[in-house]
């Protein structure tokens, strides 16, 4: 018999590295920045913080460090597309092919190690898991109530208005990329400090990808992105169950499952979305495209 | 005029971009309770000396001075609290937020929400201008998202108060009203920096106007003392050459469009609503209508971006509803959208390239799929020359064109096909004069030769010019032709739906 | 204080040269890199960009080149069409597996008949396969408007499983004594794509590489399709107004790309490779997306950067041997390339002015 909590609290644990990158690109993508280099900056940071930890003996100081990293790598996306304009599809996909071979190259001492042990926080579940569940209501909050958050959502809606308003559009898109780096890197090193408990090359798996998939799911907001990500949880935690179980079905298979997932869920709310005069359009409006005004 | 009355004041402003001096020694001062009209061409520098005075562009030299204080704000932000306000042209509104939010976006310091809310309620109320603001932008009519952003204005107290070709989204009687509301808010000590080409209402409504030419001062004078027709020699400096429409006679039918019903492309797009018409040779149906009401969206349908039923599009006694752009083209059923970059021509290509986008069929420029690179760019160059379109050649890019060099080659590009009907959407839209009259002639000469044309336009004065009849659309609907002869601005206002959502608006 | 200017046009010059200064600013950052972690930094860089041609095991080295080129060039040339369209392919590595898969069980289906007819049936059934892949994107992106971007990525998750599930199960060796993996192509003459020029590193993947860029060239520069293409991808909807059907560009540039992957996929699963693994997958598919950029975009571009790249790949793998450089090494120059690259670029689209003093 499987017992509901602690499949709950599976299922927590595994949607919490999507919850915080997800979450993090949100606010980014609200900013109506798309920034394809989730991937990367989520290896970063499982890289970085690991090694953190690791060194310092301190769970938390990885996540620390994870966040910096995070947000550090974000910064080099960040110079390429809001100082030298590049596309920002192309810029995306270089952060995270240089972000897995980054941290391939310097991950190669700590393969092996294990990370040092986390206490559990309240009700024995990770202080990490509670602190992403914060962070929900913390960017709703800030999304929908807050006067920078308006900005934000207005410098991604029409970026031309919000300059003729004023406003520093370059300013407070680099200040969300690196919002978003920094979440992709507590959610990579969540990975490898508290799922894992060691460092292998490309364990973030995807997981960055999803997290793109799920701002899309979400419909570009922070209660739908909790949902996304519990969903996903669900679905790994099942097919681990059911490899345990050992059921008559290849390994290989059962773990296409997330992927499969996400592909299954994108296409029922892209339809959705393009149908459904009702839903309209979600995405903000300016998303993806280059800013450049002429002085 | 005593200096201590003139709420805004510029002394030899200038400002030059690259290759371009947008504003050479701009002198001039606007006064409390006035309306101040800019007035000149497109290309004239009344955007460039704006978007000075509302911080968005630095002088280089010259000052101005606000309440008697020097006046060089950083950024638009600086502009506003020095009680400056502005109404953009295209609106600097965003789609998916709120009224309230817009106007918070536009205030430096915010009452909390449910403050605003009621201080815009209470704002729009003082002046017949009724706003919910809970309402998304999307679901708004150009008329109110105008109310927002003067509401938006209205909010700061400002002194000086600029409003950017306002009118041009607007039928004449929210024009009017549009009017009143300045009034009223002149009446309170209000300075107010009027844009505008048009001359009937500069010449109505401002108390003084200054004109502008290729980035100087030409002149200064009030504009009621002034016939229109003096007015527009002062701006475009010289006569203009009238146009000629003689020697057209309508002929068989062209073109039926037969109940043409289409669902809106998007949110934000209009649906059409069993449109018919029909069209002669050697005729120019103009239809008129304020923005958003189905232009774009009628002229994808007559161009086949979006196909419609079979037996709603007939040239000629040929169904062409369900057929694409291309055997259209060939057929004779041509268009020219209104957005010049990035719909009717691609920026990035050369002109040759651009002529590859219509010109295939008819012009032999692609035989099996292969492009006939040398044939294309005769073809181009062709173009250039009929249409004295201002370019170093046809390997130019696109963007690099003026706006009116751009439109002429569109403009030529459908024209030298000879197409059986052409329809077009706002020819003369960003136009300056000389290119104006060009492509208006042009559009004539065309009917003259036998083919039908179909001006799609918000410009009244161009579709009272052009066409041999009128007919408006109004939220995807179209009406009935009218002669074109004969027709006064009240009975157009009527047909352009200026009864609708204006109930409400004159309480 | 300077600030940038956009160009009337792109500038022709600056499009050639910004790609050879990304190489060299690729170069003085890796040298850097190398510095930091304890390398010498010239030795480092000879022995990855220099040594395979010139080096002293160059004959060893020398034929790799066109064999790691020939599968990006065939790639990056599907690849680039779509992204000129801005139909954004990314899971071609996903295309690759599943065309050396499906290309591979047509061999493993006649095994052990002879013909000439294999071979061809193999390099068909690859790009079949690959196709199929990359029009799932397609469709679900014509019919309900999902993203082809993250689409096409979870795709490659996928078909590495498919590649994993195949090796351990439907087609592992019967004669293989229980290992993972196929039977060797390479033992199976029909089947096999040798060496075609010994000593060149020539296969029929370097044939269809070359057919590839030739194709690419005359769709893009002479038909009306390749003109489309580009159209749609500067101003969808002067494209649009022009009679291009968004749709079919979509599946045309997916299924395109798809089938050149796939094909890239066969060439070496029936060559190289020799067998279909868990490790199909090898990063061309990635790496091909560095090339179509670092191309341009462009054939001959396409051309230069794939020869380019696949000297990254030798040398990193020398340098591996001689050095004891990781060889992740590769990849972080990879991405370090295409970062300068996407960073230089801006010298094609503005001018770099001095502000006009006030």
């Amino acid at each position: 018999m499987i017992d509901p909590l602690s499949v709950f609290l599976l299922l927590l644990a595994a949607a919490t590295p999507i919850l915080f990158a997800a979450l993090g690109e949100l606010v980014v993508e609200r900013a109506g920045v798309l920034n394809l280099g989730v991937e990367g900056m989520m290896i970063t940071g499982a890289l970085a913080g690991f090694a953190a930890a690791y060194v310092t003996g301190s769970p938390f100081a990885g996540f620390l460090a994870a966040a910096l990293a995070g947000a550090a790598i974000a910064m080099l996306f960040a110079a390429l597309t809001q100082i030298l304009l590049a596309n920002q599809v192309a810029s995306g996909l270089a952060l995270t092919l240089f972000g897995l071979g980054l941290a391939a190259l310097f991950g190669k001492p700590l393969e092996g190690i294990k990370a040092p042990a986390m206490m559990p926080g309240p009700l024995r579940i990770n202080w990490i898991v509670w602190l992403g569940l914060v962070m929900v209501p913390l960017v709703w909050w800030f999304l929908n109530r807050s006067r920078t958050g308006l900005i934000l959502r207005g410098v991604g809606e029409n970026h031309d208005a919000a300059h003729a308003l004023g406003y520093p559009v370059h300013a407070i898109r680099i200040a969300a990329i690196g919002f978003g780096g920094a979440m992709a890197g507590v959610g990579g090193a969540f990975i490898s400090i508290a799922t894992v408990l060691q460092w292998t090359e490309g364990m973030t798996a995807g997981a960055g990808w999803i997290a793109l998939a799920i701002v899309v799911f979400s419909n570009w907001t922070a209660p739908g992105v909790l949902a996304g990500a519990w969903l996903f949880g669900g679905v790994t935690v099942l097919q681990l169950r059911l490899q345990a179980a050992g059921i008559r079905v290849p390994v290989q298979l059962l773990s296409m499952a997330p992927y499969l997932a996400t592909i299954i869920v994108l296409v029922l709310i892209s339809a959705r979305q393009k149908y459904s005069r009702r839903a309209g359009r979600a995405a903000p409006g300016s998303l993806g495209q280059n800013f450049h005004a002429l002085r | 005029m005593t200096a201590e009355a003139a709420v805004f004041r510029a002394e030899g402003v200038g400002k030059s971009y690259p290759g371009v001096r947008a504003n050479d020694d701009v002198s001039f001062a606007v006064e409390a309770g006035q309306i101040h009209a800019l007035l000149g061409e497109n290309g004239a520098g009344k955007s460039t000396l704006v978007k000075m005075i509302y911080g968005l562009v630095k002088p280089d030299d010259g000052r101005m001075t606000l309440n008697g204080a020097h006046h060089h704000p950083a950024d638009p932000r600086a502009a506003r609290a020095a009680g400056v306000a502005m109404v953009f042209q295209h609106f600097s509104l965003f789609d998916a937020l709120t009224v309230a939010e817009n106007i918070a976006l536009g205030m430096e310091y915010p009452p909390p929400r449910r403050e605003l809310s009621a201080r815009i309620r209470q704002v729009s109320q003082d002046f017949g201008l009724p706003l919910n603001p809970a309402r998304r932008i999307v679901t708004l009519s150009a008329g109110e998202r105008q109310r927002v952003e003067i509401i938006r204005c209205l909010l700061q107290d400002p002194r000086l108060l600029i409003m950017d070709e306002p009118t041009s989204v607007l039928t004449p009687q929210e024009a009017e009203l549009l009017f009143a509301t300045l009034r009223k808010l002149a009446d309170r000590g209000t300075a107010i920096l009027y844009i505008s080409h048009k001359l009937e209402e500069i010449r109505t409504h401002c108390d003084r106007a200054t004109i502008l030419r290729g980035g100087k001062v030409v002149d200064s004078c009030d504009p009621r003392a002034h016939s229109a027709r003096e007015l527009a020699a002062m701006m475009v400096g010289g006569e203009m050459r009238p146009i000629d429409r003689s020697g057209r006679q309508a002929g068989k039918i062209l073109l039926e469009v037969k109940s043409l019903s289409l669902p809106a492309p998007n949110a934000e797009g209009t649906a059409l609503k069993s449109v018919s018409l029909s069209l002669r040779a050697g005729e120019i149906l103009g239809i008129g209508g304020v923005a958003g009401n189905g232009q774009e969206e009628l002229l994808a349908a007559l161009s086949g971006e979006v196909r419609s039923a079979p037996g709603t599009i007939l040239l000629e006694d040929r169904d062409l509803g369900a057929t694409p752009p291309q055997a259209r083209r060939r057929a004779g059923l041509l268009a020219a959208p209104e957005d010049r970059l990035g719909h009717a021509a691609v920026p990035d290509f050369s002109l040759t390239e651009n002529t590859l986008l219509t010109a295939g069929p008819r012009k032999g420029l692609v035989r099996k799929g292969l492009i006939d690179r040398a044939a294309a760019r005769a073809y181009a160059e062709q173009v250039i020359r009929d249409f004295d379109v201002r370019t170093p050649g046809p390997s130019t890019a696109a963007r690099a064109l003026s706006g009116g060099n751009l439109q002429k080659f569109v403009i030529g590009r459908e024209v030298l096909q000879a197409p059986r009907v052409l329809v077009v959407n706002q020819p003369t839209w960003g136009v300056d004069a000389g290119a104006a009259t060009a492509v208006r002639q042009s559009l004539l000469d065309l009917a003259r030769g036998g083919a039908g044309v179909i001006v799609i336009s918000q410009d009244l004065d161009e579709l009272m010019e052009l066409s041999d009849r009128f007919c408006a659309l109004n939220e995807g609907r179209l009406s009935d032709p009218r002669p074109t002869a004969g027709l006064n601005l009240d009975e157009i206002g009527l047909m352009l739906g200026g009864a609708h959502g204006m109930e409400v608006a004159q309480i | 204080m300077i600030r940038l200017v956009p160009r009337d046009q792109t500038s022709a010059a600056w499009q050639i040269a910004t790609p050879l200064l990304a190489v060299l600013a690729t170069m003085i950052a890796g040298g850097l890199l190398f510095a930091i972690m304890g390398y010498d930094p010239l030795a480092a860089i000879r022995t990855i960009f220099w040594d395979p041609l010139f080096g002293p095991a160059a004959g060893y080295s020398r034929p790799q080149l066109l064999v790691k080129a020939a599968p990006l060039i065939l790639i990056a040339s599907g690849l680039a069409v779509g992204f000129r369209a801005g139909i954004w392919n990314i899971g071609a590595e996903g295309q690759y597996i599943i065309g050396g898969i499906t290309g591979a069980a047509v061999a493993l289906a006649a095994y052990p008949a002879e013909g000439m007819w294999i071979f061809p049936a193999m390099v068909l059934a690859g790009a079949l396969g690959g196709w199929a892949w990359g029009m799932i994107p397609a469709l679900l992106r014509n019919w309900f408007g999902a993203s082809e971007i993250l689409v096409s990525l979870m795709l490659v998750y996928v078909a590495q499983r498919v590649a994993a599930w195949m090796a351990f199960g439907p087609m592992k060796n019967p004669e293989g004594y229980g290992f993972p993996g196929s039977r060797n192509l390479q033992q199976y003459p029909a089947a096999s794509n040798p060496e075609l020029i010994a000593g060149t590193g020539a296969h029929w993947g370097v044939v269809a590489a070359a057919a590839a860029v030739l194709a690419i060239w005359f769709l893009m520069s002479r038909h009306i399709r390749g003109f489309h293409i580009r159209a749609a991808g500067l101003a969808p909807r002067a494209a649009r107004f022009a009679g291009v059907r968004p749709e079919t560009l979509v599946a045309f540039c997916l299924g395109l790309s798809g089938a050149f992957a796939g094909m890239a996929g066969l060439f070496e699963v029936a060559g190289p490779a020799g067998q279909i693994t868990d490790k199909l997958g090898t990063g061309y598919g990635f790496t091909a997306i560095i090339v179509a950029f670092l191309g341009r975009l462009h054939p001959v571009g396409i051309l230069l950067a794939g020869l380019l790249l696949a000297l990254t790949y030798i040398g990193g793998e020398l340098a591996q041997l001689t050095l004891q450089l990781p060889a992740a090494t590769v990849q972080v120059f990879q991405g370090m390339l295409l970062f300068f690259l996407l960073g230089f670029d801006l010298l094609t689209r503005f001018r770099i002015a001095r502000r006009i003093a006030a």
